[in-house]
């Protein structure tokens, strides 16, 4: 339902700069991971492949963490706001589409960049 | 006062015309000649705040064919850059995010339509940003032009499958400037994540491995010195400038970073851009691979 929602939401915005501009305010909220649950340097295992922003990924008590080394990685922070706010502490983390990057950033992504965010999406999914 | 070490950096390039530094670019910020275009991996970076007076190209939506794997034709560029105010005889000052990585890949596109002056922003989006500069979140007002682009030149920068094919197998100077675990082929070997869209891993027979972010300062974004960028290329990898070139990765992207470095940088006169790169390779039916 939540993600229902949001997608519902990010379908009102038709223009293509006021999508970008919601996108922008979403990636505002990242908040990086906790150090009580990660320090750096971190873990290998944590970090998404093919991602150029060099993002990294963990799940604990069924909440979703994220970690973008990258300083201008606005859109892997803006998909990591959104995964932890449509599936931390839901039963759908396993679950999480891979289409939904192409749903939000739209299909003419660069292979690279939608790469590494779908490469965030599998993570997520494997922790899961 | 421009700082003696950059200017002495883009001044023992081989174009040194082709790179302004971000002093030069703050000075000519009003200079009506100008047009500053941001091209960047990240789609959300132009609109979360730009260079004032920087206009956007985004090179997946407004340079590709959206039908055919290919570039758009001189109408459809025409068009853009009369859309976006600039002219024939512009001076167009391209930067971006990832070390100017897309922003070459533009610079390349431009060539490719016979542009004569355009120029990278040496540093980029990050060392702007990062000296304090002035971004802002402002598009400018534009007003049209009558741009006419050349008939697009596929030859003099951009090589082709079977002209790599006869390069590989007479061991001319191939540079692969993929990650080393992409060149190797052992990316295919993690379960579960594609390899860039390709059926196979490796290389192209007799490519040389020089990753393209090798030649940047990665904390600055900017473009390592000349000598520096010798001391990879002609005495590391042993290319040799007076000979022919060709340089490629995934798509074509990352080796426009490296055809720019060769080519305006070191001087290599003959430098190509193989766009096809590996997804074309690593996909090809029957074309050989080294691993």
């Amino acid at each position: 339902m939540k993600l229902e929602n949001f997608l519902s939401d990010l379908s009102m915005f038709t223009d293509r700069d006021e999508r970008m501009e919601f996108l922008i305010d979403i990636a505002s909220r990242f908040k990086e991971v906790p150090s009580e649950i990660a320090e750096r340097p971190f873990k290998k295992e944590n970090k998404v492949p093919a991602c150029e922003s060099d993002a990294y990924v963990w799940l604990k008590d069924n909440k979703l963490y994220f970690a973008v080394e990258n300083p201008q990685g606005i859109s892997a922070k803006a998909l990591a706001v959104i995964l932890d706010e449509n599936f931390s502490g839901t039963d759908d983390i396993k679950n999480i589409p891979e289409s939904l990057v192409d749903t939000v950033f739209g299909s003419t992504i660069s292979m690279g960049k939608g790469e590494g965010l779908r490469g965030m999406v599998r993570l997520a999914k494997n922790l899961g | 006062m421009e700082p003696m070490n950059t200017a002495l950096k883009i001044s023992e390039y081989a174009c040194p015309d082709v790179v302004v530094s971000t002093d030069w670019l703050s000075q000519n910020l009003n200079n009506p000649k100008i047009r500053i275009i941001e091209s960047n991996e990240d789609q959300l970076l132009y609109s979360s705040g730009h260079i004032p007076g920087a206009i956007e190209i985004d090179w997946a939506k407004d340079l590709n064919d959206q039908f055919s794997r290919d570039y758009i034709q001189s109408d459809a560029f025409s068009s853009l850059l009369s859309r976006l105010g600039v002219s024939n005889d512009s001076t167009v000052i391209l930067y971006g995010d990832k070390n100017n990585w897309w922003a070459c890949y533009t610079f390349w596109v431009f060539k490719l339509f016979g542009h004569e002056d355009v120029r990278i922003l040496d540093g980029g989006r990050l060392k702007w940003v990062s000296e304090g500069r002035e971004i802002t979140k402002e598009k400018p007002k534009l007003s049209e032009t009558k741009y006419v682009a050349k008939i697009r030149d596929d030859k003099t920068y951009r090589a082709f499958r079977d002209e790599v094919l006869l390069v590989s197998k007479n061991r001319g100077q191939l540079v692969d400037v993929r990650s080393p675990e992409e060149f190797s082929g052992e990316r295919l070997h993690m379960e579960g994540y594609p390899n860039e869209g390709a059926l196979r891993g490796g290389h192209v027979p007799n490519a040389k491995s020089m990753p393209w972010a090798r030649a940047v300062d990665t904390k600055t974004g900017c473009f390592l010195p000349a000598s520096e960028l010798k001391a990879l290329y002609v005495e590391g990898l042993e290319l040799d400038p007076k000979k022919p070139t060709i340089a490629y990765c995934r798509i074509g992207e990352r080796s426009s970073h490296t055809w720019f470095v060769l080519h305006y940088l070191l001087g290599f006169e003959d430098v190509k851009n193989y766009d096809g790169s590996w997804t074309e390779w690593g996909n090809s039916v029957g074309y050989p691979i080294e691993r």
